[in-house]
């Protein structure tokens, strides 16, 4: 039997202000592989092709930005745009910028991002930076970063932008997302919460899902780092942050934050790191969500 | 005359532009210029001390342990521990960072370097039954070859079959390199940006259960780093052994050395450690390491000038984008005013010269097989050779330290923060020499300094007109087809340029808190 061509999905992953964490965890993908992801068919008849990724491809300079700008034409809207890092505004290009133009000008992430976006299928945001804003757009945001869903709302793109926070995110967060994508096309309504996430990853609290939250239900807490107990009072932020490290684990499952001791620090949070420091002081009980309020009716 | 720019280097982390003037084919002048501006230390002043280990990591991803470990030892010094983390302590931080650096090293030279001397398309000859490379070749045949086309087409010298070797090591070098994240993760929490290392020791409570996972995932990757890491670079060595004259560079080398073998020496520059601290000059003579010597240039930099010349703990920093004369978000260190690369040949060299054995041991049949001696290692291929050594010695050494940890014993000291007081961090970063440097008054950061290696590598010109390491490494080199200038990529590379970290600074301003809400 002929078999159908494979279908091509492709990918143009840009990188703002960033740190290349969220690129470095998405290689640590263990099932797929991220050899899987990029090589093989990653859904049966359907393969990752992906067209831009500064930190693996193999072109540099012009070569590269040809090759995202022929993407960007010849795919328009049927390409997933990555972007990971927040988006500096400040002095046009001069805080970052992406290749450049004809004129041999610089090309400022913004600009790029705006017009990559405009035209893509999805958006992705990888990342706290490019969610939320993150470290860079921490007070006093030297260099007017903002995230992805802000910057769209400035430049009026309506695109379907998905956030997956995190620093860095789990590669499944990533992993299964794209995944969800080639099975069943863009997110459903009520697939994602109201500031975008994928709720199958962050509909649930840290704390809900916490192996010492036995400790915080009988006031046990952990006196000093180190020490066995509930890090809450030590300043762990798994009450106020949406995600499911606890179940999910982190590296292959062999650990995770609260699990080593080092208590959550809030980081797929969207102030963080602002809103969750001084990270180890203990974060006020008036401020803490309700236990089960976005899973319990 | 005429100008190559290449904008973006790819396969390094961060933004870096190359521009390279070239005359009758050779590289007349060099500029590299960082292109991304965050302003970590100036995001840090006014916050809680203990938060700068967790905020520094987010610098670089790629290399966050090494942030953790600098920053830590910094506070250390600061809050009065620098001499008194328990053993368990610093062994779990060297094994956390030990890790880190396998990881950092097998990526750089499979996934940042390798498809500059390997032809990936090759595979599409493939005929035997191995089932990775028949499953590139069905990607090949498929067609849609990003992220390895486009590139540079031409200098591949390898034969087909050893190409397709790598080609399979390449994949084979992604499963280890997260097996290293792995184990990395066992004591530190997770990778990437680890939260078990903290001022005072670790937080992780070391079980037999966790060293016996840990040990075996170490000796798998001992196996590679000896059969296939190592061997790929020497594989490569012969059939590129012109990269042992290209890319020489300023010849004048600088360690902060790294992995504490005793944690009682308050002095950074004199504690007992694996690699060994201090500068290296191009006759290889050996000298103790003086951070008072460290200096920051920012005469070709976008920061006014008011601030150049100062030492890291006097820093101060303010930004001037569009300054004239200036191209480069990068500053430039010197050290006694003169130009030091840092990286892996820094601190193989101050060990090597410092006599140890078991650096010697393993530097010197690598040299011999090429009949060369030590003055080799200042080059293009020197870099990746003094990468794998570097890993080796790291994984060879980090088993006894894993032997040496006691269950049961404390891996944590407390202190309380002083309401002022001053502390630095020096660490090797996989990249080179990584300096930290705080300032506590009222119990809060009132300034921060990281002086990175790619700061010192990446660096453009200083206030003398003195080119930059990588710049003095480009300038002079044939390039032998200008549409495909593999000479300047593979020159780039061998320094594993990180620019997120190379650019960052300080301002004498306050900070708000936002006004984020949690939903």
């Amino acid at each position: 039997m002929p078999q159908s061509p494979t279908e091509e999905l492709p990918v143009i992953w840009i990188q703002g202000a960033a740190c290349t964490g969220c690129s470095v965890s998405v290689l640590n993908s263990v099932s797929p592989t991220i050899k899987n992801v990029l090589v093989d068919e990653v859904i049966p008849g359907k393969h990752v092709n992906l067209r831009f990724q500064a930190t693996v491809m193999a072109g540099a300079g012009h070569l590269v930005i040809d090759a995202l700008e022929d993407t960007w034409k010849a795919k328009k809207g049927s390409y997933v745009l990555v972007v990971e890092g927040a988006i500096p505004t400040k002095g046009d290009a001069a805080y970052g910028s992406i290749g450049e133009d004809k004129d041999e000008q610089p090309v400022s992430i913004a600009s790029r991002v705006e017009a990559l976006g405009r035209d893509a299928l999805t958006v992705i945001a990888l990342g706290t930076c490019a969610s939320w804003g993150g470290i860079p757009a921490a007070q006093p945001n030297p260099s007017h970063c903002v995230s992805v869903m802000q910057l769209f709302k400035s430049k009026n793109v309506t695109t379907p932008l998905i956030n997956i926070p995190g620093c860095p995110p789990h590669p499944d967060w990533f992993v299964g997302t794209v995944a969800g994508v080639l099975l069943n096309g863009l997110p459903k309504d009520g697939e994602l919460d109201e500031l975008n996430r994928p709720k199958v990853f962050f509909g649930q609290l840290i704390h809900e899902n916490c192996p010492r939250r036995a400790y915080y239900d009988e006031k046990k807490f952990a006196k000093k780092l180190s020490d066995p107990g509930c890090l809450y009072e030590l300043g762990c932020k798994g009450p106020v942050t949406h995600a499911d490290c606890a179940t999910r684990m982190w590296n292959n499952g062999v650990n995770w934050c609260v699990a080593c001791g080092g208590l959550c620090i809030g980081c797929a949070a969207p102030g963080f790191p602002d809103l969750v420091s001084p990270i180890y002081e203990k974060t006020p009980e008036v401020t803490l969500p309700k236990i089960g309020q976005r899973v319990v009716q | 005359m005429h100008k190559i720019v290449i904008d973006p280097i790819t396969r390094i982390e961060g933004h870096l532009k190359v521009e390279a003037v070239v005359d009758n084919g050779e590289v007349k002048e060099a500029k590299s210029a960082g292109t991304l501006f965050r302003g970590f230390e100036l995001i840090l002043k006014g916050r809680d001390p203990r938060d700068a280990v967790r905020i520094t990591q987010r610098i670089c991803g790629v290399c966050p342990t090494s942030h953790s470990v600098a920053s830590t030892l910094c506070l250390d010094s600061a809050v009065g521990l620098g001499g008194s983390i328990p053993d368990n302590g610093r062994l779990m931080r060297n094994l956390i960072l030990g890790s880190a650096h396998i990881a950092d090293h097998i990526l750089h030279f499979y996934h940042l370097t390798a498809l500059d001397y390997v032809d990936v398309t090759k595979v599409a000859k493939y005929e035997g039954n191995d089932a990775t490379l028949n499953s590139v070749k069905d990607f090949i045949q498929r067609g849609a070859l990003g992220p390895f086309m486009p590139r540079y087409e031409g200098d591949y010298r390898f034969p087909d079959a050893v190409d397709q070797q790598l080609v399979a090591h390449y994949i084979e070098a992604l499963r280890m390199r997260r097996k290293a994240q792995e184990m990395c993760s066992i004591f530190g929490g997770k990778m990437p940006h680890n939260v078990a290392i903290v001022p005072g020791g670790v937080t992780e409570v070391p079980t037999v259960d966790k060293i016996a996972s840990f040990l075996w995932r170490l000796n798998e990757l001992r196996t590679f780093i000896d059969q296939v890491y190592l061997a790929d670079v020497l594989a490569a060595a012969e059939v590129y052994s012109d990269y042992f004259q290209i890319g020489s560079g300023c010849r004048r080398l600088l360690s902060y050395g790294s992995y504490d073998l005793d944690g009682k020496e308050p002095d950074l520059t004199k504690r007992k450690r694996l690699f060994k601290q201090g500068t290296v000059d191009a006759d290889l003579n050996l000298s103790p390491l003086d951070v008072s010597a460290i200096t920051e240039d920012v005469k070709h930099s976008w920061y006014d000038d008011s601030t150049t010349g100062r030492k890291p703990d006097q820093g101060e920093t303010i930004p001037k984008e569009g300054k004239a004369g200036a191209y480069s978000w990068i500053k430039s260190p010197r050290y006694n005013g003169e130009v030091y690369e840092v990286g892996p040949v820094a601190r193989v060299m101050a060990t090597y010269l410092s006599g140890d054995e078991r650096v010697k041991s393993i530097v010197d049949p690598a040299l011999a097989r090429f009949k060369a001696g030590p003055e080799v290692m200042f080059s293009t291929l020197g870099r990746h050779l003094a990468r794998a050594v570097s890993c080796k010695v790291i994984a060879d050494t980090m088993a006894s330290w894993l032997l040496e940890i006691k269950p049961g014993e404390p891996v944590y000291q407390e202190y309380e923060i002083p309401d002022e007081s001053t502390g630095v961090g020096l660490v090797e970063a996989a990249r080179g020499a990584l300096g930290h440097f705080i300032r506590i008054k009222d119990k809060r950061i009132a300034n921060y300094q990281c002086v990175v290696p790619s700061t010192w590598n990446m660096s453009p010109r200083d206030d003398k007109g003195q080119p930059g390491p990588l710049e003095q490494a480009l300038t002079g080199t044939k390039i032998r087809d200008e549409a495909n200038p593999f000479e300047v990529v593979r020159i780039v590379r061998s320094f594993d340029p990180c620019l997120a970290c190379a650019v960052h600074l300080i301002t004498p301003k306050g900070r708000k808190l936002g006004e984020y809400r949690i939903s």
